[in-house]
């Protein structure tokens, strides 16, 4: 996973609440075995209507999308989606809750901004599209001058400042599973399925 | 100190405890496994020379890409993830229920099925539905393909530990109602992001009342209500569906309660007692309303966004404002998937159909939810009483509910679903889904449009 200390580029708006994760990603698209490749997908349906949001900011890197943004379905794809057509960030008022990990554990960071605030960011991008979010000091900054701070779950800070394989964190902690494990019994038998 | 039953089964799984703001490290009882969101799991373990830890915990299937007419897989990407499926199934000693084998199904069909879902167990699966399971008391959640590899490779997860809310139906559900009815008016109650950041448990009578079937629909819908998961405390109701089951062992179950004095997070509730038959109009499973009802006017929401949401919405599924339910003409009728696919399902729906016949130009399947489902109902005649009426019957898998597979609406086309999303697209690019219980979709089906089940005569 590539590291996002920081980024700096231009906003696309997508107001909608509620987007799903099956806009983000049509089904058809996730009978790929691979992991890459998924931007060119992004939104599909949506891209073939001109008028659709995202033409007006082709290149941008950071996304500003309405509340329970990526609800609904669990397919990381569309995490994927995002960070392969260009996004590094979204911001939202909310994400639905599973999308929000997987976009933690593709490289994509996901920030919860009060609606007011959003408001203001959106406000400063309409008249100079530039803006700057730096996840190592959990600030949104924009050349005209607004200053945001947010809140993000230090784990998760970690995991995409770094770039971080949460796996082999968890490995690490070899002593503790290895502890837990020495006193648990399955709650099931898979061996006595009948073949 | 007093525990809901969530929090008693998080405790037991603590294998390192972060408390309220840092994530713990939860362990994982069971892992289910499909074709769709495994193949880049497992390649992440073989590139970093990974195993799976605990194959013993860990169970497969195919279910979202599967045909479920006869013969050969002909789509050669479908075909492709299923062979990968089964070759890392192999590689990594996972155990695989293909198809064929006779146990396959839809991956929340047959975790209870095969008697690997337990009260107070924590269950993951790459799939949103996974919040099935929590009707038999687990702590049961949805996981993206990341977290799949996590789990593979460490048997756990680390998890920040969620809010809690209590949804709690109030009053005696009517008769000729379905759990369907009760958790479509439930999300409609709370909105599609009601439940975000919690873990719903379902209470009252109604709940009680219900059948395993019944109790597994509604805890299958939390996530359309934006919760990760729905508990609904074990009973012997729970105990007696699943003693005798393949791999059961006997559980403490009856520890698995929410105490006297403990406390949610939020607290809903929804009155059941004057509830009707349930029929989404829009692209959101909270955009819902009773049969007998009208297809709202964007003008009535207050909330620009709803407005604009609701606006998407209608001209998305060509209805007019003040439409009567009951007059919408349907195309296509889908009785299946992991809300609505079970033998309760399929019996109820039969018992609609039976002596009648599928109205001209609509053309209605049936999908078992799994190869004993299926077998089930063909020795209770059903298969008979389906085909009868003019209803294909299929094999089992996820089918029209996602359209991975050779089941779906062609553009325009309008359906009648008991599936769980009405998403644009999500049966396929510009179909039109409306979602509903087995017994209102057979009488949609009969019909030809939405209609009252219990007013069919």
């Amino acid at each position: 996973m590539r590291p996002l200390p920081s980024v700096t580029g231009t906003v696309a708006v997508l107001d909608r609440p509620d987007v799903d994760t099956d806009q983000i990603i049509p089904k058809q698209f996730l009978k790929r075995i691979e992991r890459a490749g998924y931007g060119e997908f992004l939104f599909f349906d949506w891209m073939k209507d001109p008028g659709f949001e995202l033409h007006a900011t082709p290149g941008a890197s950071i996304l500003i999308a309405g509340r329970n943004f990526g609800c609904g379905s669990s397919r990381e794809h569309a995490a994927w989606a995002l960070e392969d057509y260009g996004f590094r960030a979204v911001l939202a008022p909310s994400f639905g809750d599973i999308f929000r990990q997987n976009a933690i554990l593709s490289g994509l960071a996901p920030i919860a901004l009060p609606v007011q605030e959003l408001s203001r960011v959106k406000e400063a991008v309409a008249t100079r599209n530039e803006l700057t979010v730096d996840l190592e000091r959990l600030r949104i900054s924009h050349p005209g001058g607004l200053e945001l701070e947010f809140a993000f779950d230090p784990h998760a800070q970690e995991t995409l400042v770094h770039g971080l394989d949460d796996v082999a964190r968890t490995l690490r902690r070899d002593g503790e599973l290895a502890a837990f494990e020495a006193g648990y019994t399955p709650r099931f038998d898979l061996a006595k399925i009948p073949a | 100190m007093s525990r809901t039953l969530f929090r008693k089964i998080w405790d037991q799984h603590l294998v390192a405890d972060g408390g309220d703001s840092a994530p713990s490290l939860l362990w994982i009882d069971l892992h289910l496994v499909h074709e769709v969101t495994s193949p880049q799991a497992f390649e992440a373990l073989r590139t970093a020379g990974r195993r799976v830890r605990r194959t013993d915990l860990t169970v497969a299937t195919m279910d979202h890409n599967v045909p479920t007419t006869d013969g050969p897989i002909t789509d050669p990407l479908a075909k492709q993830q299923l062979d990968a499926l089964r070759r890392n199934c192999e590689e990594f000693g996972v155990l695989l229920f293909e198809t064929g084998s006779g146990r396959e199904g839809i991956v929340h069909v047959i975790g209870a099925e095969l008697g690997v879902t337990q009260p107070g167990m924590t269950i993951v699966c790459g799939d949103s539905h996974t919040s099935t399971h929590g009707a038999f008391g687990a702590l049961a959640f949805g996981i993206g393909t990341s977290e799949v590899e996590h789990v593979l490779a460490t048997q756990t997860l680390p998890q920040k530990r969620p809010k809690t809310m209590q949804l709690d139906f109030a009053g005696d559900l009517p008769f000729g109602l379905t759990a369907k009815d009760m958790v479509l008016a439930a999300i409609g109650q709370i909105g599609v992001a009601g439940g975000v950041g919690h873990v719903i448990e379902y209470t009252g009578s109604a709940v009680r009342n219900l059948s395993m079937e019944g109790r597994m629909t509604i805890c299958n819908m939390s996530i359309e209500g934006g919760a990760r998961a729905g508990l609904i405390a074990p009973d012997e109701k729970t105990h007696a569906y699943l003693a005798g089951r393949p791999a059961f062992v006997e559980s403490n179950w009856s520890d698995f309660f929410t105490d006297e004095g403990a406390t949610y997070d939020v607290v809903h509730t929804v009155d059941i007692s004057a509830l009707k038959p349930q029929v989404t109009w829009g692209t959101n499973p909270g955009m819902v309303a009773p049969v007998d009802g009208v297809v709202p006017d964007p003008a009535d929401f207050a909330d620009a966004d709803e407005r604009a949401a609701v606006e998407r919405a209608l001209h998305y599924m060509d209805l007019a404002p003040g439409t009567p339910l009951q007059d919408v003409r349907i195309d296509r009728v889908f009785i299946g998937s992991c809300t609505n696919a079970r033998i309760e399902d399929l019996r109820a729906a039969a018992e609609v159909v039976n002596g009648h016949r599928v109205a001209e130009g609509v053309h209605a399947i049936v999908v078992p939810g799994s190869a004993q489902v299926k077998r089930q109902a063909e020795d209770e005649g059903l298969r008979e009483v389906f085909e009868r009426a003019g209803f294909e019957w299929r094999r089992a898998g996820c089918s029209m509910c996602l359209g991975m597979n050779p089941d779906i609406l062609a553009p325009g086309e309008r359906c009648a679903s008991t599936s769980n999303r009405n998403f644009e697209g999500r049966q396929g690019a510009g179909g039109r889904t409306h979602l509903l219980s087995p017994t209102m979709a057979a009488a949609a089906a009969i019909k030809g449009h939405f209609a009252d089940v219990r007013e069919l005569a």
